[in-house]
């Protein structure tokens, strides 16, 4: 398979499952379409990260007009990689829908929009233009909000509100730096602007720098910029709440972390120290916030922030350890955390709430559920062998090798907080009886879509303990993949061709 | 012909900046249209402004004469354009339905999501 295809494939399938999806929205079995079209999406990203492991980092040229003139999607090990976990995610969601979705919701067009943000999100990962990144991102983004406030509740379309307005800002800010470094530097490609940014005012650079950050830190969740985040992922059915948890963050950390391994490394002793304490505090304020709430969502969604923390920490390092445990953090992150939303939209059926205090009786009732969550809270809370320890002890140990003790501690202290708050859920809503004197046994589902929603929570658990078993291979990846952001040479080259 | 669009950059942001600080989300909204304006004029400037030479081809050349303006920046701009106005018509659908079955534009008072404790 050319380089053309495999590069191009992961963006069509998920646009042609969409316009299929919304053409038989009506019909009771067109959300199957958005099933099959996440199952292949996924082969599609596995056989284009087997030729990036074979061949290192390929590119293609679209239509024909060669770097740095016209568009790339270029795809390194990274890139591939968060292809392949996009099309687990999607998959595993697609599936949960089929007994989440009703007939109402679908019938609106829920799965042609939910292919098109998995498009959005695979082409971010993909490109290798900024401006293309940006049209990407608003792809996502515009699917998104459909997603977030489809349904048109009350709390929907407060959250909806917040969320839209503070992710325009973001939009803004990203498109304005676009402008302003096109500007100063005459170039878009991301491989070109490598070089550009090297020769140009270095001030000027770390300004522009400055906008990006904040840009992409409003995405991807940092301190101070994270608020519309808890307001919004708590409100919208489960199976959007998953996907939006699992990827949509990671979107603008790995945007973080493309931007400022291949292009902003001029001035690394102000950018990164920046990035270094705002991931600290990101880490800290996001599990303090958890730890004051009391809806399973919303300790979810602080928990989001808090980790966002471990991964920015490991791109501001810049050591080849940390980044590598920022790659590996990202895709354990992504799993986990989409199987504990997918969890607690169980729990919801089943116990009527997500809210702690109201519910309860979850471990005698559901005994198979109550084991499928403690696998991914204590992979979240960095329990070995489950892959959050491993994500966990590469980003400490990468800390201390630096004599970072401040940042070391604080991670630490962190994933103490993590296990409080997961043993708040388990305590309040698996252990103690349900106020309502309800026993919430799993039984009552129905057995198709008891199977629809368990499927995927026990394959995204399989996935961690396997990940956490065997750690090998994956690391092996993720440590290329921290090579190649760091000595970005051959990534160049495949874009823009060996320098003559 | 820069300094120029950079000052209405600035005015147009500082005053949209204004406008969004306010509790008021239409007015946040009407914010936000002159935002994504600057940003746009902003794009629309870096390519350097070169008046009366429009990016054309002339009949039977192959390339532009030299000195044309960037066509570039005018392509994003373009497409910039074209976003924003989608992403601003849901915006401004979604406060609409808000303000239905919330009945406030008060975003202090849109504590729906988040009730106070």
């Amino acid at each position: 398979m050319s380089a053309d295809i495999a590069l191009v494939l992961p963006i069509v399938i998920p646009f042609v499952a969409a316009i299929l999806a919304y053409l038989f929205r009506r019909n009771a079995e067109g959300r199957w379409i958005s099933v099959v079209g996440s199952a292949i999406h996924l082969v599609v990203g596995l056989l284009l990260l087997m030729a990036v492991l074979q061949e290192g980092p390929v590119a293609a040229q679209m239509g024909g007009w060669p770097a740095p003139f016209g568009i790339t999607l270029v795809a390194d090990t990274l890139s591939a990689v968060m292809v392949v976990i996009t099309g687990i995610t999607a998959l595993a969601v697609a599936i949960y829908a089929l007994a989440e979705i009703d007939r109402p919701i679908a019938e609106l067009g829920y799965h042609a929009l939910f292919q098109v943000l998995i498009a959005g999100v695979t082409g971010a990962f993909l490109t290798g233009d900024l401006f293309n990144l940006y049209v990407w991102f608003e792809v996502m983004l515009i699917s998104s909000f459909g997603l977030l406030v489809m349904g048109g509740t009350r709390a929907q379309l407060d959250a909806g509100i917040k969320y839209v307005a503070l992710n325009l800002i973001s939009t803004i800010l990203f498109l304005s730096a676009i402008g302003l470094l096109y500007g100063a530097t005459g170039t878009l490609n991301l491989a070109d602007l490598r070089g550009a940014v090297a020769l140009a005012d270095p001030a000027l650079m770390t300004m522009i720098a400055g906008l990006f950050l904040v840009g992409f830190g409003i995405k991807a969740g940092v301190f101070p910029l994270f608020f519309w985040l808890p307001a919004a992922y708590h409100t919208p059915s489960f199976a959007v709440s998953a996907v939006f948890a699992g990827l949509l963050t990671k979107v603008g950390v790995y945007a973080l972390m493309r931007m400022f391994t291949l292009v902003f490394v001029h001035d690394v002793g102000f950018t990164h120290t920046v990035m270094l304490w705002v991931a600290v505090a990101t880490m800290v304020v996001g599990v303090l916030g958890a730890a004051a709430q009391t809806d399973m969502r919303r300790i979810l969604s602080f928990h989001i922030v808090s980790q966002i923390g471990y991964m920015v920490l490991g791109l501001a390092l810049l050591t080849p350890f940390a980044l590598l445990g920022a790659v590996f953090y990202l895709v354990h992150h992504i799993i986990v955390k989409a199987n504990l939303f997918l969890v607690s939209g169980v729990a919801d059926r089943i116990a009527g709430g997500t809210e702690i205090d109201r519910i309860g009786g979850l471990y005698a009732g559901a005994p198979v559920l109550a084991f499928l969550f403690l696998i991914p809270a204590f992979s979240l809370a960095g329990f070995p062998p489950l892959s959050g320890f491993w994500a966990k002890y590469v980003l400490v140990k990468a800390s201390m090798d630096l004599s970072m003790w401040v940042v070391a501690f604080a991670a630490l202290a962190v994933g103490l907080m993590t296990i409080y708050s997961m043993t708040k859920i388990w305590g309040r809503a698996f252990w103690k009886p349900h106020p309502g004197g309800i026993e919430p046994t799993l039984t009552s589902l129905h057995p198709a879509q008891r199977g629809a929603m368990i499927g995927p929570i026990a394959g995204l658990a399989v996935l961690t303990v396997v990940i956490g078993l065997f750690p090998e291979p994956f690391v092996a990846v993720a440590e290329r993949a921290a090579n190649e952001l760091l000595d970005p040479t051959a990534y160049v080259t495949a874009v823009l061709g060996a320098p003559s | 012909m820069e300094p120029l669009v950079a000052i209405m950059v600035g005015a147009l942001t500082a005053g949209a900046v204004y406008l969004m600080l306010a509790r008021n989300v239409l007015r946040f909204l009407f914010g936000l249209i002159l935002i994504s304006n600057a940003a746009n004029l902003l794009i629309f400037a870096s390519g350097r402004l070169t008046p009366e030479s429009p990016p054309l081809v002339p009949y039977g050349a192959d390339v532009p004469p030299p000195g044309v303006a960037n066509a570039l920046p005018q392509a994003l701009v373009l497409t910039a354009i074209v976003i924003g106005f989608g992403l601003f018509a849901f915006a401004l659908v979604l406060v609409y339905r808000g303000y239905q079955n919330l009945g406030t534009l008060d975003s202090d008072e849109m504590r729906i999501a988040e009730p106070k404790e």
